[in-house]
């Protein structure tokens, strides 16, 4: 029986302590440039107390709280995903000597500590399973496989979804399944504790747990149930690939185009998209170089380029080729869709371009499932 | 560029405040390091001065604002492998352009000088590439340090410099910068700029006001709606789009359409 | 573990200049015993980094079709592979590879092969015709067919005359425009189609060139008679990784990198020669 308990609200900050102890690092939501964006945590009052927000698409705004809740918010702009796919990492150096010869070295990631995460919501719980699915199988990749080897995870359920949340349609949340360490669930005066694995189990054992009460299990439940209810967007189905790819000629690609900056912030966002480029950054005096990896997007010209044709000059080629990859071909690269549901595209599209109506609108006439 | 003696560099000053100089006096180190793999025969804000020697690389500043310096341009083209505009002025006209916009030159000279007579300018200022071939365009007010450099170092590899054409928003993305537009509600041009400041602005809490121009396939359209969806006046939009570029398509037209100015009978 | 991103050094053991601006260079991994190890699969491709200025995909060759260690055949078009150009013997890369699928040679032994090229050569289907001519007693009837906009765009022409002397292969050339003396087929590749004799049951076709002509070769061939499922063809997209991670090289459900280049024509023409894919 996996350890189940109530921790009360002063006792919560024994939890990063607990871990830092055990040789973590300890990330959290803090409030940041006036969004809740993962930072490191030094202590539970980093955590943003109190503190709440609205978002509606192309609007984000953080406020207070009559209470003291610490995540009584739905996600910001950042997940976990530049934690462990950084958004500029070094691949390799290399040096040419002065009779011509190459020598290469891998680069090395900065801190080597491992990671604990705490505040995770389902949707990047079920992202970072698509991340791990990019980056893991097959060719793992060194560096994500590296951070991503000791990441601790404290997941939260989501008990204030935002208006641009649609993860209960996608069927990744609100509630946090499986695929964590640990997973809290706020109340008013503390948290139901569960463990998920035997790391969680070891660093559950250390806090102060109670028994749950009848009453707590009804405040769950119910505060479970409203989130879902709060949802108010929602795919048209949880496969669209063929009715996506049935209709690439839909003149709504061409209308979605006119409204869309081809900016990279929703790819950006997005805690599933896995895009990024190289750069060769050779040092001034031409002895050494750096070939680093960066995040991109298939919104950049620069994506389909190959030697003078660029295969999406156009942004309705763009949008449709970021549409129909997150909500079609991933289906048959990792077995589900793309997208998670956390609304972040929404939220942060700076002119509030909304995927679940344009897939709506596409996919209208095709059916699906 | 692969022989053995030195590339030879010279840095040009046209129609400009020097500040895109000054970005490559403020290179530090660095200055120094070029220094060594090149040689600098005219920079005459740094000290060197011959204006009409052969150079393998030329960097411009400014625009043309006078007929001298069309003549100038001219022979600097005559005498130069590789030229380079560094900075809005040369790019695209820069702020001096904004008199472009209205058919006010000798009015403006007028009010402003106490011998208009001794001033000989042009009708427009205009960017060094309506006079002359350029072969690169490095943007920015002023331009990147780190971007000179880059491009110093592609010419001594023998290869074309890269070209930045991205918008700021992706740079901004990965410094997990908070987009100031969402979050803040500021009328930021990021989304229609091209990249190369490292997003520095949003970095420090204010919006891009594009002073690298526009990026490849920009938005004005779509971006000028969301500003008066911010709240924005019609001229406060249009004064987005021609602060620093009001001299570039398509953020001329952009401005333009936002002020309810019509090409060619305004000028 | 590997590390698929770390290059490791070759040294150019010589270079041969081709048709037009285009050249080969023969390589050798510099490390004896990674020398040694280095194998690769007919229309498999490298990752070749130069010094200071970035990498590139190329498909991987051998020389003549015998020489030892390998060898990358490029035509100089973007700001890399111009670069290299410049490159003499004596002068070092960084290699990362080989990547990707190769042609299904093994699969098409014993049946006739079909080559169908376009555009200004075509490195990766020399490959399939040097290995076919190396174990001629494997295949049955090799048909080669090339297709130019203007004659005077092909190069090569002595590689072709060679190929024509060789037991149980045809060569058939054709050029949309064609110069006075132009001895082939003047037209679209698939005007050859009609005089390209081969068992349509059970020939094996690969191709390689610009989309369109496949999408019009691969059709017309399916009309003619060959099963979609024994045509292939080798693809091309941006490419950064070569490990299907930066998503750059994505057709469709596919990574081009990892899952191609070279592919079962089954597997792609849904989306082949679609705008924007």
């Amino acid at each position: 029986m996996s350890i189940y308990g109530f921790l009360h609200r002063s006792a919560l900050k024994q939890l990063p302590e607990c871990l830092n102890e055990a040789g973590y690092r300890c990330i959290g939501p803090r409030v940041r440039e006036g969004a809740v964006t993962f930072g490191e945590l030094t202590s539970i009052d980093d955590l943003p107390r109190g503190v709440g927000d609205e978002q509606r698409p192309a609007h984000y705004r953080l406020g207070e709280r009559e209470d003291e809740r610490l995540f009584a918010w739905a996600v910001g702009p950042q997940g976990l995903k530049s934690w462990l796919f950084t958004p500029r990492e070094t691949l390799w150096r290399s040096r040419r000597d002065d009779d011509g010869r190459l020598y290469f070295e891998t680069g090395s990631p900065a801190d080597d500590r491992p990671l604990a995460a705490i505040g995770v919501r389902a949707c990047d719980l079920a992202a970072l399973r698509l991340q791990d699915a990019h980056f893991l199988e097959r060719e793992p990749d060194p560096g994500y496989r590296k951070r991503r080897a000791g990441l601790f995870l404290v997941a939260v359920d989501c008990t204030h979804p935002a208006e641009t949340c649609f993860c209960h349609s996608t069927g990744d949340g609100p509630a946090c399944e499986s695929g964590f360490d640990l997973a809290l669930h706020e109340l008013d005066d503390g948290f139901i504790v569960h463990a998920g694995s035997e790391a969680g189990e070891r660093v559950a054992a250390r806090l102060p747990l109670l028994p749950v009460g009848e009453e707590q299990e009804a405040a769950r439940r119910d505060q479970q149930r409203a989130a879902i209810d709060a949802q108010q967007r929602a795919l048209p189905g949880r496969n669209l690939r063929d009715a996506l790819f049935a209709n690439l000629d839909h003149e709504r690609w061409q209308a979605v185009a006119e409204r869309c900056l081809s900016c990279a912030n929703c790819t950006s966002v997005c805690p599933t998209c896995f895009c990024h480029s190289h750069e060769e950054v050779p040092d001034l005096d031409g002895r050494t170089s750096e070939h680093l990896r960066q995040w991109d997007s298939c919104f950049t010209e620069g994506h389909s380029y190959i030697h003078g044709i660029v295969i999406r000059a156009e942004t309705p080629e763009r949008y449709r080729q970021w549409l129909t990859h997150k909500l079609g071909s991933w289906h048959d690269q990792y077995g589900r869709s793309g997208c998670v549901g956390c609304g972040r595209c929404i939220t942060w599209c700076p002119v509030g371009i909304d995927l679940t109506e344009e897939a709506t609108v596409i996919c209208a006439e095709a059916g699906d499932d | 560029m692969t022989d053995e003696r030195k590339p030879r560099v010279a840095v040009h000053k046209f129609s400009s405040c020097d500040g895109c100089q000054l970005a490559f006096l403020n290179l530090g180190p660095d200055l120094l390091r070029l220094a060594e793999l090149v040689e600098i025969v005219h920079f005459a804000e740094a000290g060197p001065s011959n204006p009409d020697a052969d150079v393998d690389i030329a960097f411009i500043e400014g625009s043309v604002s006078t007929p001298d310096e069309r003549e100038r341009l001219r022979r600097i083209r005559a005498h130069s492998g590789f030229l380079v505009t560094i900075g809005a002025c040369a790019t695209s006209g820069g702020l001096q352009a904004l008199r472009n916009l209205r058919d006010s030159e000798s009015e403006w000279r007028e009010a402003i000088y106490a011998r208009p007579e001794y001033i000989d300018s042009l009708a427009h200022a205009t960017a060094i590439r309506e006079h002359a071939r350029v072969d690169l365009e490095l943007w920015g007010c002023p331009v990147d340090g780190r971007q000179v450099l880059a491009a110093v170092r592609a010419l001594l590899f023998g290869v074309p410099p890269v070209e930045e054409r991205d918008k700021v928003c992706l740079e901004c993305k990965r410094h997990q910068t908070v987009c100031v537009m969402v979050a803040r509600g500021e009328p930021c041009m990021g989304p229609v700029t091209r990249t190369g400041c490292g997003a520095l602005c949003p970095r420090f809490g204010r919006d891009c006001y594009a002073c690298y121009g526009p990026a490849e396939g920009a938005n004005t359209t779509s971006l000028a709606h969301r500003f008066e969806g911010l709240g924005l006046a019609p001229e406060a939009v249009a004064r987005r789009f021609h602060f620093i570029h009001s001299g570039q398509e398509p953020f001329t037209g952009a401005g333009n359409e936002a002020a309810g100015i019509i090409p060619g009978k305004a000028r | 573990m590997t590390d698929p991103y770390l290059p490791r050094e070759a040294e150019i053991l010589e270079r041969v200049d081709e048709a037009g601006s285009i050249f080969s260079l023969r390589l050798a991994l510099t490390d004896p015993r990674a020398r040694a190890d280095y194998a690769f699969a007919p229309g498999q491709f490298n990752m070749v980094y130069l010094f200071g200025v970035g990498e590139v995909p190329i498909s991987v060759v051998r020389l003549r079709g015998e020489d030892a260690d390998f060898a990358h055949t490029i035509r100089p078009v973007g700001r890399v592979t111009r670069a290299m150009a410049e490159l003499r013997a004596g002068d070092r890369l960084g290699i990362r590879g080989p990547f990707g699928r190769g042609w299904p040679l093994e699969l098409a032994e014993g049946g006739d092969v079909v080559v169908i090229t376009g555009g200004l050569g075509c490195a990766p289907a020399v490959t399939v015709v040097h290995h076919v001519l190396a174990n001629r007693e494997r295949f049955g009837r090799l048909v080669i067919m090339q297709g130019v906009k203007h004659s005077d765009d092909l190069i090569w022409a002595e590689q072709y005359a060679r190929w024509r002397e060789a037991p149980d292969t045809r060569v058939l050339l054709a050029a949309d425009q064609a110069r006075p003396g132009w001895t082939g087929q003047q037209g679209l590749i698939t005007t050859l189609f009609d005089q390209a004799e081969f068992d349509r049951g059970r020939a094996t076709v690969m191709m390689c060139g610009p989309e369109p002509m496949m999408v019009a070769s691969a059709r017309r061939l399916v009309d003619d008679g060959v099963e979609a499922g024994r045509i292939w063809l080798s693809m091309e997209r941006n490419m950064q990784c070569a490990a299907g991670h930066c998503g750059h090289c994505q057709f469709g459900p596919r990574f081009v990198c990892r899952d191609g280049p070279v592919f079962h024509y089954p597997e792609v023409a849904g989306l082949l020669g679609v705008r924007g894919f």
